[in-house]
């Protein structure tokens, strides 16, 4: 009878702790959404929260908890958070590269009959691209980016240099005489890191010199003459000390703190970059930042490319296993929607189409004091982004090119033998 | 040995502790002050060393959030919490089996005692990889994901392995003579557990509980997969979402990582003198 | 309860019954969690990795036999990773080992502040390893680490290197920092077992002749071999397996020279979604580890046996 007082004492203490820390807390009338999305590039977290406190108070039954990941942990917590029943989030950012991937997956909800023939019309065709797969769409848009060729004017005025390249040659000249007088030790920084950030980069450029990732039939193209010349000019402005050495180990948040600190003065980078360098409780440069058009390479300008850029756009989607899509939906609708837009711009253009015609558009320039500079940026490299590739297996194919471009800016191999070995391996994934 | 080559060794002996103080040291003070320090000090070159200006503003951060200015302090409060929850809950639960499962395995003979020793050696081998994958389906059927419960299952893969086999370590240090002669005086099994080798064991169990928590409080791999929302995460999680963030919080991570670190530190420097023999113990039957 | 004819025989057979009875009680919930936790989810993995599973809702498994062993086994990264994850592990217990017998020796030899220093070298153990690998990874920034600092300072170096961007420098950095984490422990192991041996056999072979150095070889380093023997398998099995510190410091770069294989494991089951794979990976490294340890384990005993 002893051991039987052992044994329930035991199971006593086992079930007090597991139920202690498996409580549920009493049922609430309120319907309680997770939201996740990234702490980087578009609006910051403290914004975002207001939005969302915003849309508390206009939607009293619905709460709203919202989760901030660095870019490069949304992926896997996507994937991990979609395991549980019910979804560790009702909606989540999603990046442009990921829809193929999760739609395959079943990770994110049709929304097509939910978009209204407004949103459709007035949201720019580009942004919705980005959710549609087979004329059916999956998301909201959200944030449209593209990366920008930005400038230290004061650094440019300092060498001499009246005014910035058009190709990416004139930029290793004007890197040369900027080094050579001494401005800044490191010209150029560039977010080369074995992270999806390098892929955004290399698009830039592999587009600019008229190459493309996948050929007419679909296998990978990148690999040609165009690829390996990019990736060995790339190479070539490391080793003439013309491109920061640590662009191997940056991603775009470093970009941006060498850029405003003043150690750089070309950086690509998304928009945020701009009203961070005008940010005087951070930035170095207040006032000196200045946007280019992307320049090209002169062979693909010959080639007839005007301009390069890639498309960094994200937008919000709904889990497909959310208990609670209308009342998600209904949060997303008023995230996209034209009012908050127009109120956060400094940070993050509309998505809205109309707002950069006619009225709207002055409206719109003159909103906060740096979209006079931002919005004709954004109009003029925008209609040049490119895709990366839409495939299912984007993830562990960038995965195999992020490894080919480091294994080449790091002498590791030859640029030919690295593009070479990463499209082989994109002709396995496709199988 | 002519006295002052006595002090010569002596002395030659301290000059030998020096680097290996200061390879100890430098990289903890180093975490200790950069918590102290503002961003833009930590961001100075050549480096400060020392903080000109030290502030506890990244200690309040996490503290007191509301004033925080970057979200990650404001919920590390929480995922500390929960650290603390699952470690302890990890342990009591260790101790409270295990050391019935200990003590059975060192000290009464039956039938399958060899095979289940060997069995428990063997799953402390497996490498959590093995099992994340069935853990990680299964939870997420049962929806456990981003619950407590399912690290405080799964960390059971790990943990009860190693305290039983320390506890039964620390068993069969117990005399058996006072064993036996519990017996005589009429004691059975369980009481003799209970009255007779229990109370002399303490100290091996205290070192098992100290070790199993350290444990818990360490892992990382299980914590990343299974818990991703506040509800669940623990203080190793929190930290790696320092990186890769809009404005790396440097001098968060730092504070962060301080916090992160005092429990297990202190409860090793206080128990001290059960660290050694309970890595000793953890070690011998592995 | 009526006397029987050998009361003293039944007793004693019922007291043995009674015992084991009670030994299964005891060890039951134990046996329960383990077998639970432990002993089927590895069936499961290795069920688990002859199918093609992809992450994802509703996603169909199909069978594929020994193709995952296959695909896996046909990679180069794998054996890359192989590679590079034994370098980690021999690397860093070898230099732990030095390190803490070295260390072990010192404190024995009980200088003054024996007592601290023994102390001080509970604080890198007991620091979490997430922790230590956040700290390090801030020690190797390219712009504002202390490392550079330090070298910059002592003008060994004349400009900040990127030490993490460096794919030869950045496995060794992260055994710096596996090393500084871990080598207390072989250190505590030594320098208690260094603390039980006989003296009389040392002063001994001291009165005849023998000087420091032949006595550490041929007296007291046999018979550390148990305590060395045990702080190798117990370091080599974890080190094998080592996830954390490279996620954390590398997140697996620069060009994926800071893999290891359970890193691997973890990119193929969820950031590329392929379960299958993942299985048949953790199955291998269980395996792997396994097999090492028996090895090890095997050797251990051996020798105690000749003595």
């Amino acid at each position: 009878m002893r051991a039987l007082h052992k044994i329930v004492l035991i199971a006593l203490t086992l079930v007090l702790v597991m139920g202690a820390w498996g409580c549920k807390p009493a049922a609430n009338p309120t319907v309680t959404i997770h939201v996740l999305t990234m702490d980087q590039a578009g609006l910051k977290p403290a914004e975002i929260d207001q939005i969302a406190r915003e849309f508390e108070a206009k939607n009293p039954d619905i709460k709203v908890v919202m989760e901030y990941l660095g870019y490069d942990y949304i992926h896997d917590k996507i994937t991990t958070g979609m395991a549980a029943k019910p979804p560790a989030y009702d909606a989540v950012m999603i990046d442009v590269i990921w829809p193929d991937e999760f739609i395959k997956a079943g990770y994110m909800l049709d929304v097509t009959d939910r978009i209204t023939s407004d949103m459709k019309a007035g949201m720019f065709p580009a942004s919705w691209n980005g959710v549609t797969r087979n004329g059916r769409i999956y998301g909201m848009p959200w944030l449209m980016d593209v990366k920008y060729f930005m400038y230290n004017k004061d650094m440019l005025q300092r060498a001499g240099i009246a005014a910035p390249p058009k190709t990416w040659e004139e930029l290793i000249d004007q890197a040369k005489i900027i080094k050579q007088k001494g401005v800044v030790e490191f010209p150029i920084i560039w977010s080369w890191p074995q992270k999806e950030g390098v892929i955004c980069d290399f698009t830039v450029l592999l587009y600019g010199n008229g190459g493309t990732f996948l050929d007419a039939s679909g296998k990978p193209a990148f690999n040609n003459d165009k690829g390996v010349q990019v990736l060995t000019w790339t190479k070539q402005t490391l080793d003439d000390g013309l491109s920061n050495p640590s662009s191997v180990s940056s991603d775009e948040n470093a970009v941006r703190d060498a850029f405003i600190a003043g150690k750089a003065a070309f950086a690509v980078n998304w928009l945020f970059q701009f009203s961070d360098s005008n940010d005087a409780s951070k930035s170095q440069i207040v006032g000196q930042a200045a946007f280019a058009p992307m320049p090209v390479f002169a062979a693909g300008a010959a080639a007839g490319i005007q301009g390069s850029s890639v498309d960094g756009s994200s937008s919000f989607a709904i889990m497909a296993t959310s208990p609670y899509p209308d009342q998600t939906w209904k949060f997303l609708t008023y995230l996209a929607s034209n009012d908050v837009q127009m109120r956060y711009s400094a940070e993050m253009l509309p998505v809205w189409q109309d707002d950069f015609k006619g009225e709207a558009l002055a409206k719109l320039e003159g909103a906060t004091p740096t979209n006079a500079i931002t919005v004709p940026a954004f109009l003029a490299q925008f209609p040049y982004a490119n895709e990366r590739p839409t495939v299912s297996y984007y993830n562990e194919a960038s995965a195999a090119l992020q490894l080919a471009i480091q294994e080449a800016l790091t002498g590791v191999k030859s640029p030919k033998q690295a593009l070479d070995d990463a499209a082989a391996k994109w002709v396995t994934l496709a199988q | 040995m002519i006295p002052y080559r006595r002090i010569l060794r002596k002395l030659g002996l301290f000059l030998l502790t020096l680097p290996v103080l200061a390879f100890i040291f430098f990289p903890i003070l180093w975490l200790f002050t950069a918590s102290l320090s503002t961003q833009v000090e930590l961001f100075a070159i050549p480096p400060h060393w020392l903080p000109q200006h030290p502030t506890f503003q990244n200690y309040l951060d996490i503290f007191f959030p509301s004033q925080a200015a970057s979200t990650v302090p404001r919920t590390f409060a929480i995922a500390l919490l929960n650290s603390i929850k699952i470690a302890s809950a990890v342990t009591l639960i260790c101790i409270l089996i295990g050391s019935l499962a200990a003590y059975a395995l060192v000290r009464i003979p039956f039938r399958f005692n060899r095979a289940i020793q060997i069995g428990i050696l063997g799953s402390r081998m497996i490498p959590e990889v093995s099992l994340i994958l069935p853990l990680f389906i299964v939870a997420s059927t049962l929806q456990l994901i981003n619950k407590p419960i399912v690290l405080i299952i799964a960390y059971m893969s790990f943990a009860l392995p190693y305290a039983i086999w320390m506890m039964a370590a620390f068993f069969q240090t117990v005399p058996v003579e006072l064993e036996d002669a519990a017996r005589i005086d009429g004691c059975n099994r369980l009481g003799i557990l209970r009255w007779i080798v229990m109370p002399v064991a303490v100290p091996g169990l205290i070192s098992t509980a100290m070790f199993t928590f350290l444990l818990a409080w360490d892992e990382f791999f299980y914590a990343l997969i299974f818990t991703s929302t506040l509800a669940a995460k623990t203080a190793p999680v929190a930290i790696a979402e320092f990186i890769g963030r809009y404005a790396v919080n440097i001098t968060g991570m730092m504070a962060g990582g301080v916090l992160a670190a005092l429990p297990p530190v202190i409860l090793g420097l206080i128990f001290q003198r059960y660290v050694v023999s309970g890595m000793t113990a953890g070690a011998v039957k592995g | 309860m009526a006397a029987s004819t050998s009361p003293l025989r039944k007793r004693h057979l019922s007291l043995r019954q009674q015992d084991a009875r009670i030994a299964w009680m005891l060890v039951l919930p134990s046996l329960v969690v383990i077998l639970g936790v432990t002993l089927w989810p590895i069936l499961y993995t290795f069920a688990l990795s002859f199918y093609h599973a992809p992450t994802g809702i509703n996603q169909v498994r199909t069978f594929v036999g020994f193709g995952n062993y296959l695909t896996v086994i046909r990679d180069r990264t794998f054996w890359e990773t192989i590679g590079r994850t034994m370098y980690f592990t021999v690397v860093s217990v070898g230099l732990e080992l030095m390190l803490g017998l070295g260390i072990a020796q010192l404190i024995h030899s009980k200088p003054w502040g024996w007592r601290f220093l023994r102390l001080s070298l509970i604080i890198p153990w007991a620091v979490p390893t997430i922790v230590n690998g956040a700290m390090w990874r801030w020690i190797y920034s390219a712009d504002f680490g202390a490392l550079n600092g330090l070298l910059m300072q002592l003008g060994l170096i004349k400009h900040y290197v990127p030490w993490l961007s460096l794919p030869n420098a950045a496995m060794n950095l992260i055994i710096l920092a596996d090393v500084w984490h871990m080598m207390p422990f072989v250190a505590l192991i030594l320098q208690s077992a260094l603390a039980t041996l006989p003296e009389e056999l040392e002063e001994a072979a001291a009165v005849d002749g023998a000087n420091a150095l032949q006595r550490f070889w041929s007296i007291r380093l046999p018979m550390l071999r148990p305590a060395i023997l045990i702080a190798l398998i117990v370091r080599t099995v974890d080190a094998f397996r080592v996830f954390d510190i490279a996620y954390i410091i590398t997140n697996g770069g620069p060009a994926f020279r800071t893999v290891t294989i359970t890193y691997l494991t973890y990119f193929n089951a969820f950031a590329y979604g392929k379960q299958g794979i993942g299985a048949a990976l953790s199955f291998l490294i269980s395996v792997f580890s396994i097999t090492m340890a028996v090895i090890f384990i095997r050797f251990l005993y051996r020798p105690e046996e000749t003595q």
